[in-house]
């Protein structure tokens, strides 16, 4: 016998990220996902972040790495609560993760929620953690091509970070080129050139979070 | 190993599929996936044969059939898809409008229907 099923193959997780967004809600915490392939730059990124923005909001991160708590410890080191989730292997976090995850957490007066995703361009687009936004951040080293190889995430995320511009003079990277890729993909899509090293260019993505925060009171 | 996850999924929607009306012997399942999500067609299967070996599961045929992405033009508003080509991204092809086309398809991937006894 032939059953019409019709049921998205992602229903389990999205149900979960939709229970996890509602209580992010509930809390009026802003939750961000953030993805981009492995040394892009998502740990130094948000070294600066929690640096620079630590006496405006509270804020804490899950890091999710297949092994090792290495950013997690990096990441705490700046005072920000911190969260290691270990895939053992899984090349994304799923929500079943982020709900373990905020079981440890001290939500209480959390203003920002980072999720560092695995270094990865392709599988975390497909799964939902219960985020306001998707961020990508795509470092200058990897090439102008790739929101047009690795359409979903692009497609799918708020903003872009063009992260580590102080190499720009030494290789071959148009911003532009970039930028219209990730356009033709989300035309709404918000495109920050960053440099997280020495920290050029933060002031707009800071102002990006504090507009986005304030839309969560 | 994304696919691997993604073939868990479709296992245990199954598995509910089957109970709910009673069936036990799986013959056949079949997926749609979008162009534009992340699908490896053969990655899929290899992951659902390795999850359903001896298991009453086994023998099934799994069938795949890729949705072709589907754009709504955001300057003249016509529909069209990227046909012909490997690219995701082209230009409309009636105003030649490059950037911003709203995707109508190519983001699915669901369980179409089952073949069960």
């Amino acid at each position: 016998m032939k059953v019409s099923v019709i049921r998205n193959v992602l229903e389990a997780n999205d149900r979960l990220a939709q229970e996890l967004k509602d209580r992010f809600a509930e809390r009026g915490i802003l939750a961000l996902n953030l993805m981009s392939s492995p040394g892009a730059g998502k740990t130094s990124l948000l070294e600066r972040t929690l640096a620079d923005l630590k006496g405006e909001f509270k804020m804490a991160v899950i890091e999710g790495d297949l092994q090792t708590d290495n950013d997690a410890r990096r990441v705490a080191a700046t005072g920000a609560q911190a969260v290691q989730v270990n895939t053992e292997g899984g090349c994304h976090l799923d929500s079943s993760m982020i709900e373990d995850a905020i079981a440890v957490l001290d939500m209480a007066g959390l203003d920002i929620l980072f999720i560092e995703n695995v270094g990865n361009l392709v599988c975390p687009a497909e799964f939902n953690l219960g985020e306001d936004h998707k961020i990508s951040i795509l470092s200058v080293a990897e090439g102008d091509d790739k929101p047009e190889k690795y359409p979903l995430m692009f497609h799918l995320s708020s903003v872009m970070l063009l992260n580590k511009t102080d190499l720009l003079p030494y290789v071959d990277f148009s911003l532009e080129a970039a930028s219209a890729h990730a356009r033709k993909l989300n035309k709404d899509i918000e495109i920050f050139p960053v440099a997280a090293r020495n920290g050029e260019g933060l002031t707009p993505w800071y102002d990006w979070l504090r507009k986005a925060r304030a839309g969560k009171r | 190993m994304h696919e691997m996850s993604i073939a868990q999924s479709i296992l245990d929607i199954i598995k509910q599929e089957m109970e709910k009306n009673d069936l036990t012997k799986l013959i056949k399942v079949k997926i749609k996936f979008g162009r534009l999500t992340n699908t490896v067609p053969e990655a899929l299967e290899t992951g659902f044969m390795a999850l359903t070996i001896q298991t009453p599961l086994e023998s099934a045929v799994f069938e795949l059939e890729e949705i072709q992405a589907r754009y709504k033009c955001f300057k003249c508003g016509k529909e069209f898809s990227p046909e012909g080509t490997n690219r995701l991204l082209v230009p409309c092809p009636f105003c030649g409008e490059d950037l911003g086309h709203e995707v109508l398809a190519g983001k699915e991937l669901f369980i179409d229907y089952i073949e069960a006894e």
